[in-house]
């Protein structure tokens, strides 16, 4: 992101603070936050039977005539160029089919990178896909195999002969920070940020830490593999993905693959997990070009060892996190800095400091990231990307701070609380991180905790607890558009490419279409997870919920209106206006004097229609720019570590929560655990071993990249203020990434509480606390 | 030569290289039995043999000449679901529900072995008969890996099918 985009935005951002909030979305509260019926209940997940029965259909389990496998070869080198390629007794094998190559794949351009410059803009590697015998990475695809079966294909893929000439590559941290880059901008805010001199506050500040923590790589692991089954009909192009982005992928892969958009078809109605690592990667491409040469559809399912290979995870980082305080605790500097790797080639800048702005007060900043290019398979987004190792580097540096001070931590935390956006000093919408450390310390029985670190003991256990805050910004996208039919028979049917991947995506807007509509839940249907419905966003950003509930929100204006023009002069609401009634009981009512109502049935009976369609986009989602938007949390955690063999045991952990109106409690509570889990992972476990002198990950299976499994999770308790977000549809705001923010931190704060010895290097393993 | 397979016979498959898992997933689409890894490291392949629990993604096909296979398929219907689908649904054990057959079938499995009196490495005392805990059960579905976060819904979900069956 360049220059001139810091300034087109930083000039939304000006004019927005003139014009007065009314004007703009969420101007006015959502009368749905008063008016709640089905939203906000418990409800058990709508595809749940489908799901324990087996039945729910995933991408690489479409059945269809004539399937042939596919199976992929890997460089094994990290930079240089394929100098001899010989796939003879791989064609001879037995079932093959292609042998598909640089030679001859079909010549295609490159995918546009993941940004905001248009909606098929979803690439995570804007390198050729097998188009040249250069090798960038070590993992990068070289060759596909097409077989009769998976056996055949996998078999043939493995006789495939490669000699590489290899070149010196990048891939050592350290040495390449010399020639690290400072990108004018990390996502759409600025990258640096300096406000008053924080290094000399620093210096003249009477209390202060100054310290480097480091996060290693990860992978996002979902249990699915990447896999796709592909079909060309015709001319047109029918792609059963596991996608967290089915519209844009349409649009992306026609426009490689010069075809209209209507001729690609990305279905997607479940996804086993994505985490960010479910995008548009290579595979989906060579599986596309593959079953255009055979002329057969084509099955690709990734090996684990190949989704490590070629899909990126998140980046390692380095961090600086300095802070001074005055005698009081206030701080006088807050120094954020650090290195992680972006190739050239990648979209995703690991915006680790973005999260810092708004957390606390601070006379003076110093936030700065920069960028380290190494020749690696391109790193991208991941669950909380930032902020999940963001919020360890600054909640271990707090901690470590009133440590030093002496005072309890979440009272340095009060202390510092901001009443405005600390740096663009834009009003908060809502936030109440205060009272959610009040009500986490409460039921957790923080006053429990002994300030001095070592001092609980339990036979060979050492004891301790700590906490943290987590953070993240609330995202509504643009483009999301929906399509609301309503029947005569009192039944509607809501339809967008929406994204299925656990977070109860149908369960939550039909009971947010329910209550917008004035029906049961029962009469809604939502149809989703397949780009020929209208185009919703990516799932990502935790930002899919409020971005579909707004283009439903504005589907209901229109469709209201369309229902008073319907119902004519002789209703008993004839010459009410759109802003006069309300969507009640399944019928259109008078605000003002309910007694001026006439059902659906009756109105579109009397217009002799059986149903009436609206399609609409959700508005521009301007109130991001005016105010401060953001979910936060207090997690507590308490733990042991063994005297003996340094084994951290978990015992306790509570996420209190401030992220707006909770519309399913059951599936809400499910998805903040859910990253509570993966921050245990990232506490305690998880590791993308990247071996430096050759380029390649180590540890490319589930065997030995540790994952949590049952027995490292404890029961989790969860809570969250409920307190809704005027600016906002339905007074939501995101859930699905905050819950892994600050959980390491947290559990790191505890591990100091327990032991007295502070770790700034992830993952808290054994070795380092013996 | 043939495998039993959720109450049908089918005819074992000519390519040795073939696995359970692959043969019910792409030649008799019994797509219940999940692919996570392929190596015995995840378990969202679990299937039940002759009662018992089996990761069929390491089970070759050939080796199943004679057994009785079950597979979530099998194991409950829509008409008639295995009191753990119902309480799965019930505890919300499960967001993406990739791994969730696996893990049904492997808890089916698990409750038996206890029942048996199989210990664990939790067991606190090998000679006592041994009691369903929510240790015990987070011990003994560990090689069933989730990473939506399902854990607790999932114990809670076994925890209680196991209290009803106790009681």
């Amino acid at each position: 992101m360049s220059r001139m985009q810091n300034a087109v935005v930083e000039s939304v951002k000006t004019v927005l603070g003139w014009v007065p909030a009314q004007w703009l979305p969420g101007g006015t509260p959502d009368p749905l936050i008063l008016r709640r019926a089905a939203i906000g209940r418990q409800a058990s997940r709508l595809d749940g039977p489908e799901k324990v029965r087996g039945q729910a259909r995933f991408a690489a389990e479409v059945a269809m005539d004539r399937l042939c496998y596919a199976s992929l070869v890997h460089s094994t080198v990290t930079l240089g160029r394929i100098t001899r390629l010989d796939t003879a007794n791989a064609e001879a094998a037995p079932g093959v089919i292609l042998v598909m190559t640089h030679r001859n794949m079909p010549r295609i351009g490159t995918l546009a990178l993941i940004g905001l410059t248009d909606l098929s803009a979803v690439g995570n590697s804007s390198l050729p896909i097998m188009q040249e015998p250069a090798v960038r990475y070590n993992g990068q695809v070289v060759a596909a195999v097409v077989a009769e079966t998976q056996e055949e294909a996998d078999h043939a893929a493995s006789l495939i002969e490669i000699d590489y000439a290899v070149d010196t590559a990048k891939t050592r941290f350290d040495d390449a920070k010399d020639k690290a880059r400072t990108p004018a901008s990390i996502l759409i805010e600025k990258n640096h940020v300096s406000v008053g001199n924080a290094e000399r506050e620093l210096g003249r500040a009477p209390h202060r830490v100054d310290n480097i923590y480091r996060t290693p790589g990860h992978n996002h692991n979902a249990i699915e593999l990447h896999g796709v089954t592909v079909a060309w009909q015709g001319g047109s192009l029918v792609v059963h993905d596991a996608t967290q982005m089915i519209a844009p992928s349409a649009n992306a892969l026609a426009k490689l693959f010069g075809l209209k958009k209507e001729q690609v078809r990305v279905l997607s109605p479940f996804v086993g997990g994505g985490f960010g690592g479910k995008g548009l990667w290579d595979h989906q491409v060579v599986a596309v070009a593959a079953a255009r040469l055979v002329d057969r559809p084509v099955r690709l399912m990734l090996s684990r060892d190949s989704v490590y290979r070629m899909i990126g995870g998140r980046s390692p980082t380095e961090q600086r996190v300095a802070i001074g305080a005055d005698a009081d605790g206030q701080f006088t500097a807050l120094v954020h800095t650090g290195y992680s790797i972006m190739p050239p080639y990648g979209a995703c800048p690991e915006q680790y400091t973005l999260g810092t702005r708004a957390l606390y007060r601070s006379k003076s900043f110093e936030i700065v990231q920069r960028h380290v290019d190494l020749d690696v398979v391109p790193n991208t987004f991941m669950r909380a990307p930032g902020e999940a190792i963001g919020t360890f580097a600054v909640e271990c540096a707090i901690d470590e701070l009133a440590h030093a001070i002496g005072i309890d931590p979440i009272e340095l935390r009060r202390r510092n609380e901001p009443d405005r956006h600390p740096i663009s000093d834009a009003p908060f919408s809502q936030r109440a991180l205060t009272q959610a450390y009040a009500d986490g310390a409460k039921r957790f029985g923080w006053e429990r905790r002994l300030a001095e670190p070592g001092a609980r003991h339990d036979g060979e256990w050492r004891i301790g607890m700590g906490c943290a805050s987590g953070s993240f910004p609330y995202a509504r996208m643009p483009g999301a558009n929906v399509r609301i039919t309503l029947r005569r028979d009192g039944s509607a049917t809501v339809s967008c490419s929406a994204q299925e991947m656990g977070m109860g995506t149908a369960t939550v807007q039909v009971q947010h279409a329910a209550d917008r509509l004035g029906l049961p839940v029962e009469a809604i249907t939502f149809e989703m997870g397949d780009s020929a419905l209208p185009a919703g966003p990516m799932a990502g950003g935790s930002s899919q919920t409020v971005s579909v509930a707004g283009a439903i929100m504005a589907a209901t204006e229109k469709l209201t209106g369309e229902l008073l023009r319907l119902a004519g002069n002789d209703s008993p609401i004839a010459g009410l206006r759109a802003g006069d009634v309300r969507l009640v009981d399944g019928g259109i009512a008078g605000i003002n004097d309910p007694s001026r109502r006439e059902s659906y049935r009756s109105i579109l009976a009397r217009a002799a229609r059986d149903e009436v369609t609206v399609s609409a986009a959700g508005s521009a989602p301007l109130e991001m720019l005016k105010f401060a938007m953001h979910s936060s949390s207090a997690i507590f955690c308490e733990l042991r570590v063994s005297k003996v063999t340094g084994e951290v045991r978990v015992d306790r952990l509570l996420g209190s929560f401030d992220c707006g109106t909770i519309l399913n409690p059951k599936t809400a509570a499910s998805q903040f655990k859910g990253g509570m889990i993966m921050g245990l992972g990232l506490a305690l476990t998880e590791e993308t071993l990247f071996d430096e002198r050759s380029g390649r990950i180590m540890n490319a299976t589930l065997a030995d990249y540790h994952i949590p499994s049952h027995l490292d999770v404890p029961e989790i308790d969860v809570m969250w203020t409920g307190i809704a977000d005027p600016r906002s549809p339905l007074g939501a705001r995101g859930i699905g990434e905050i819950g892994i923010t600050g959980v390491a931190a947290a559990v790191a704060n505890a591990v100091f509480n327990a032991t007295g010895k502070r770790i700034r290097d992830l993952p808290v393993t054994l070795d380092k606390l013996l | 030569m043939a495998i039993r397979i959720n109450g049908t016979d089918v005819a074992v498959p000519d390519d040795a290289r073939v696995s359970l898992l692959d043969l019910l997933r792409e030649r008799l689409h019994l797509t219940g039995s999940k692919v996570g890894c392929n190596q015995g490291a995840c378990g969202a392949c679990t299937i039940l043999v002759d009662g018992e629990r089996a990761l069929s993604c390491l089970t070759l096909a050939v080796q199943m000449d004679g057994r009785s296979v079950t597979t979530i398929e099998g194991l409950g219907s829509a008409e008639d679901p295995h009191a753990l689908q119902t309480a799965f649904i019930e505890h919300d054990g499960f967001q993406c529900g990739y791994c969730t057959p696996g893990q049904i079938c492997a808890a089916a499995a698990m409750l038996r072995e206890i029942e048996a009196g199989v210990p664990s490495y939790v067991t606190p005392d090998l000679t006592a008969p041994v009691l369903v805990s929510r240790e015990e059960v987070r011990e003994r579905m560990s090689g069933n890996l989730c990473r939506c976060g399902a854990h607790n819904g999932i114990v809670d979900a076994i925890l209680q099918v196991a209290a009803e069956r106790a009681a």
